[in-house]
């Protein structure tokens, strides 16, 4: 700590570590300097201007998210003039941007209106010429909006550094500045994965996802047609922060009791099909090792990962698992092994699936998921969509008396619950894999090496004598780097395990917005959200997917065996290339235009 | 017009070839968007695409350097361009009527192509020929001491050239 330098702050010494901006250093001080543009997962763009502060000698404000601090430094951030300044910035980025709040799908949870409220906007000031373009609504997953961008670029940054997509751009210049994908392409036509990412960055509602609400509200008072819904582990691990919850809190039987009042006849657990899924997984890869078909395997759970496998990887299509997501297994389980039991027509079902998840919205409508002519999941909606409706509907999810999960789809082992987070499906798959090749218990059954919030993750499993070399990796940008890998050295790994999101299904493009005191993608938040999953599995008497006695009785009384006939039918699918061609390119590319 | 096309992409794939030597590939692409410009009049999403597998590139950056310069072509251009100079001393000679004559007779705006395909409607500041006020170039051929109506004229010579 010898080489701490001095600065002031406001009048006052502090000593600083070198080497940091003004931003960082006034935040481990303390100081909370407003800002638009600035992640700290993301390159610093230096574009909003709204962390300026004044300098001692320099001639103007100075962005404190770009300047470094130096020794003897004198740095005010709160002068009259500065605020002054700031204020004008907003006004001017509120002048160019609808007055519609109270319409506005992110009302009361917009970084632009904080803003505009934590510097005292009472009225507009300016009135110029405004921006108006069309909605880009082709997506089924989300929607474009540049009325409301305010071009901070953290959605080209998070697409580009993070997803390493590059999906989208700053097109034009100026006054006509507008993100979008290449040649203005539809969203629906783009390279675009659904993942949703920016989504979560985004500071107003200039991407948001195609929201399905009211349909829903209308097709739940249907009395013609029987509601099954579904749930996604991560959503349970999220759904309360849309509440004023601390993240990591796990509300699984509340959600439950409040779906069940929104007028769902059936909910079901996604974590059952996760088992199922499993199930079929370990056995594909047990196959495989055994010279049946291309290694690495890799998981298909993430349906933002499968889109981007068929743009950008379609050399290593083979390599993926024929699995369907457990969201589309347990839609073929509804509409087929589900329907029998209950003696119903399959096509008066409607399947509803809740998920952490925007590119599932996606997943849905792809034809090859479809079982005997029907969709599998016949609607898709968001962590923030459903607790939307909660609160609509006038349920209080804090105070509502738990219920259970429905038979015979409901019941799930804590491999099933912990595929919300990264590295959880190749933790799962470990512990049903080893049983199924060595025929003994794995009894060290937590994987402390594919934990956590690292990048890429690799990890070593000895069965038999065999060492099975595992690797995992969550965002699409390390799915990138780990793909690169495999690329060059194809013997080098057994099994991957690829999530699209930041964190894996916690960090779905679906979660609930970042709250007053939180950031998007937090990384706290993500190990909470992680957390409250690890410790649904530690309280599970069943933690291993071939112990769940329901997946016993499926399998006894519907499918057989895994990778039976029926389950090949109903649990598998394929993929094929697909354009536009993805790029990655193999430096970083600044994306401003 | 195959073989031109074939000998046309067989340059720019030459010219790619030469960048993705050097040390930073990627500092290239607006020297290559040029070369594209140059051979095909415009940059076609198809050439941009071909621009980013070659070079590697993602296609949302290369499409955000296009727009940024007003310099690149995103439509294929007429076959003459005219460019209406609305400099200082061609605006107060009447630039404008000269110009407003034009797009009523071409039925296009700015920077628009007619429908046959003829001509390119663009602007121009100060050609440096004062003297001639207003002026209006048409290709590379300076037409001077215009009216609404001379400019008409000088358009259906064009028309009646073809």
């Amino acid at each position: 700590m010898g080489n701490m330098i001095k600065i002031h702050i406001n009048g006052k010494p502090y000593r600083v570590e070198p080497g940091q901006t003004i931003m960082q250093a006034a935040d481990k001080l303390g100081f909370h300097i407003p800002r638009l543009c600035y992640h700290p997962k993301l390159s610093i763009e230096g574009a909003c201007r709204v962390c300026i502060v004044e300098v001692e000698g320099m001639r103007n404000y100075v962005a404190s998210c770009a300047y470094p601090v130096s020794d003897g430094m004198k740095v005010r951030t709160n002068t009259k003039e500065l605020r002054q300044a700031r204020r004008d910035i907003i006004e001017l980025i509120l002048d160019n941007h609808p007055l519609d709040c109270h319409t506005c799908d992110r009302d009361s949870n917009c970084e632009l209106q904080r803003l505009a409220s934590s510097m005292g906007i009472k009225k507009r000031h300016f009135e110029g010429e405004r921006k108006q373009y069309d909605m880009d609504i082709s997506s089924p997953s989300v929607i474009r909006d540049p009325n409301k961008c305010i071009l901070c670029g953290r959605c080209v940054r998070i697409c580009s550094e993070v997803q390493k997509v590059y999906n989208l751009g700053h097109a034009y210049r100026g006054f006509k500045t507008v993100v979008m994908p290449a040649y203005n392409m539809p969203m629906a036509e783009s390279v675009c994965t659904a993942c949703g990412q920016c989504i979560n960055v985004c500071p107003t509602a200039a991407f948001v996802e195609k929201n399905v609400t009211q349909e829903l509200f209308t097709k739940l008072n249907d009395p013609s047609v029987i509601k099954v819904a579904q749930v996604a582990p991560s959503v349970r691990a999220a759904i309360g922060e849309a509440f004023g919850l601390a993240p990591g809190a796990a509300l699984e039987q509340e959600m439950t009791a409040a779906l069940k009042r929104l007028g769902f006849d059936y909910v079901f657990d996604t974590q059952f099909s996760a088992d199922l899924t499993i199930m079929e997984e370990a056995s594909e890869f047990l196959e495989r090792i055994q010279g049946k078909g291309r290694l690495p395997m890799i998981t298909s759970c993430s349906s933002a990962w499968m889109k981007c496998l068929e743009q950008f990887y379609p050399d290593l299509i083979e390599n993926v698992s024929t699995c369907k997501s457990p969201m589309s297994m347990m839609g073929a389980m509804v509409k087929t092994y589900f329907a029998d039991r209950i003696k119903k027509d399959p096509a008066k079902i409607l399947s509803v699936a809740v998920m952490c998840c925007t590119a599932k919205k996606y997943e849905a409508q792809r034809p090859e998921l479809m079982v005997n002519g029907m969709n599998a999941t016949d609607m898709v909606v968001t962590t923030r969509e459903i607790a939307w409706m909660i609160k609509s509907a006038g349920i209080d999810l804090l105070h509502i008396k738990p219920e259970r999960f429905d038979e015979p789809l409901g019941l799930s082992s804590g491999a099933g619950t912990i595929f919300g987070a990264t590295g959880g499906v190749m933790e799962a798959a470990i512990r049903t894999a080893y049983e199924l090749y060595t025929g003994e218990t794995l009894l060290d059954i937590e994987v402390e090496d594919l934990r956590g919030l690292k990048g890429i993750k690799e990890g070593k499993v000895v069965m038999d004598n065999k060492e099975i070399r595992v690797a995992v990796a969550h965002g699409l940008g390390n799915a990138c780097d780990l793909l690169d890998i495999v690329r060059k050295d194809p013997a080098r790994y057994h099994f991957i395990e690829i999530m699209g999101c930041p964190g894996g299904c916690v960090g779905g493009g679906g979660q609930p917005y970042a709250g007053i005191n939180s950031i998007p993608l937090d990384e706290d938040c993500l190990k909470k959200r992680a957390e409250a999953l690890y410790n649904l599995d530690r309280n599970k008497t069943i933690r291993r997917s071939h112990e769940n006695p329901d997946i016993q009785r499926i399998y006894k009384e519907f499918l057989g065996r895994p990778l039976s006939a029926t389950a090949h039918k109903l649990l598998h699918t394929h993929y094929k290339a697909k354009g536009p061609r993805g790029i990655t390119p193999q430096v970083a590319i600044g994306m401003k235009g | 017009m195959e073989t031109t096309k074939d000998i046309r992409a067989a340059e720019l794939g030459e010219f790619m070839a030469r960048c993705r030597t050097s040390p930073r590939p990627e500092s290239h692409l607006i020297a290559i968007l040029h070369k594209a410009q140059s051979l095909y009049g415009y940059l076609s999403n198809a050439v941009m695409d071909e621009v980013s597998e070659a070079m590697n590139i993602p296609a949302a950056h290369i499409w955000g350097v296009a727009t940024f310069y007003h310099y690149f072509n995103l439509k294929p251009k007429g076959k003459h361009t005219i460019a209406v100079c609305l400099g200082t001393a061609c605006y107060v000679k009447g630039a404008e009527e000269v110009l407003e004559a034009i797009k009523e007779e071409l039925k296009i705006g700015m920077g628009e192509t007619t429908q046959d395909g003829l001509f390119t409607l663009q602007e121009a500041r100060c050609l440096g020929a004062c003297g001639l006020a207003p002026v209006v170039m048409i290709d590379e051929k300076i037409y001077g001491g215009l009216t609404p109506k001379k400019a008409v004229d000088i358009l259906k010579a064009y028309r009646k050239q073809r």
